[in-house]
């Protein structure tokens, strides 16, 4: 018997996998949902009063680029009619000062912003010419008084100019500032070689990131995402499997983490089985749930409690067993010799205007534009 | 932290109830705060046109038992935590 199942505090909810920018550290997985798969507004409205019933609080409207859902309103007013406290993560770049009018009348809470860097350099990361109209976004977003997040994917090739992103951050006023160290899962994974940080360069990064936070305390939050590739312990990853987040992919597939499709479970769609059974039930969310699944030696682990075994994707990624330990342990020696998973370590490219066929799968090149 | 006179709840922050504790929630960007009953009662008070001294009298007349003292405490505690955190400020 399992325990019962906790209560989900976020859905996150990745309305479309199409998006104008083609950032090569995307964490939406290489086999991209195309738009005619998606769910229809009813769905969604559904998903949100299930989501909201199992006790879930906060809504991330998230994708790709959630402004290309022409019925983003009726979602969000379907969110707010739940008291879902709900957040737009979004390039910003089809937002238009009207539409954002609109989306304050459904009721939305709280913009999240991506930037690339602190300057127009980051556009040849975005792969399109972005920058000016992110400024704008911003200053629209704050000319309603509505809470910004400015959000960076750090890497590579902008770890270096941290301070830039914190004094952009200062300068749009920003409520929130979140440095996320580039997650290895979906694009990122494949292009993983290019976009590795070096551990003196993250550590410095986390040192001016700091250095802000206590700068900036009573004005602006400063939140760094751990990479999830450490290598002295796991990260808890979601802060444990199925245990407070529900992903809902673009064509309806319910996840524990917008990364685990990568994994051999059945994960259900949620145009077949009702949310909570979904969460409650399904095989694919109590598989790593709780303790009771755990390898040696994290069974037994006293960090059990803080990293609730890590990550199954990372796992799955090194050894082919979602069920070994997290790769970053120390303390667990890998029963299995590390699989192919990975992949080979060349850059792809997330290319195309990811609205893709299923026919033309997404090209996988190794040149870059 | 200065308190303010005639607290609010900031933009950023909404409050709600929640059936599943039973308990106020106060959400905010990505995060959310689990009310005591005194806090979700204090904060149902905070709505710009009360001062501080009116807060504390409108509970002291709902629980009459309590000293205002402990009540303005209280009051003072919990607004100092959470406009620290920007969820509480003061009405224009």
């Amino acid at each position: 018997m399992s325990a019962p199942a906790p209560r989900p505090y976020a859905l996150v909810a990745e309305l479309s996998h199409r998006c104008p920018l083609h950032c090569p550290y995307c964490s939406n997985p290489v086999e991209l949902v195309r738009g005619s798969r998606e769910l229809e507004s009813a769905t969604w409205a559904r998903v949100l009063a299930e989501a909201s019933d199992l006790g879930a609080l906060q809504v991330l409207l998230t994708g790709g680029e959630p402004l290309l859902r022409p019925d983003l309103e009726a979602i969000v007013a379907a969110a707010r009619e739940r008291e879902l406290y709900a957040t737009l993560i979004t390039s910003g770049v089809p937002l238009s000062s009207a539409r954002l009018d609109a989306l304050c009348r459904a009721g939305l809470d709280a913009v999240q912003l991506s930037f690339q860097a602190g300057d127009a350099s980051g556009d040849a990361v975005a792969g399109a010419r972005v920058y000016a109209r992110k400024l704008e976004v911003a200053g629209w977003v704050k000319e309603r008084d509505l809470p910004l997040t400015v959000n960076v994917v750090v890497h590579r090739h902008n770890v270096e100019r941290i301070a830039e992103v914190i004094a952009l951050a200062e300068r749009l006023r920003a409520d929130r500032l979140e440095l996320a160290t580039v997650q290895f899962v979906g694009f990122a994974n494949a292009n993983r070689s290019d976009l590795r940080p070096s551990a003196a360069a993250l550590q410095r990064m986390r040192g001016e990131a700091f250095a802000a936070r206590e700068r900036l305390a009573g004005r602006m939050e400063v939140v760094v995402v751990a990479p999830d590739e450490r290598s002295d312990a796991p990260v808890a990853c979601m802060d444990g499997w199925a245990s407070r987040y529900i992903v809902v992919a673009p064509d309806g597939v319910a996840l524990p983490c917008h990364a685990a499709r990568m994994l051999p479970l059945p994960f259900a769609s949620v145009r077949d089985r009702p949310l909570r059974w979904i969460w409650q039930e399904s095989p694919a969310f109590q598989a790593f749930r709780g303790e009771a699944w755990m390898p040696d030696p994290c069974r037994t682990c006293e960090r059990r409690a803080i990293d609730h075994g890590g990550c199954r994707c990372r796992a799955f990624l090194a050894w082919g067993d979602p069920a070994a330990p997290d790769p970053a342990c120390t303390r667990a020696v890998p029963l299995a010799p590390p699989a192919a998973a990975a992949g080979p370590a060349v850059r792809r490219v997330n290319a195309g205007d990811r609205d893709v066929d299923d026919r033309a799968p997404v090209p996988l090149g190794v040149t870059r534009r | 932290m200065t308190l303010p006179t005639r607290p609010r709840l900031a933009r950023r922050a909404r409050l709600r109830h929640d059936p599943l504790s039973g308990r106020d929630v106060l959400l905010y960007p990505e995060r959310g705060l689990m009310l005591s009953a005194s806090a979700g009662e204090i904060l149902s008070l905070c709505d710009g046109t009360r001062t501080l001294d009116m807060i504390v009298a409108d509970l002291h007349g709902r629980h009459g038992g309590v000293a205002c003292e402990i009540i303005a405490r209280d009051v003072d505690q919990l607004l100092v935590a959470l406009a620290s955190r920007r969820l509480v400020e003061e009405a224009p």
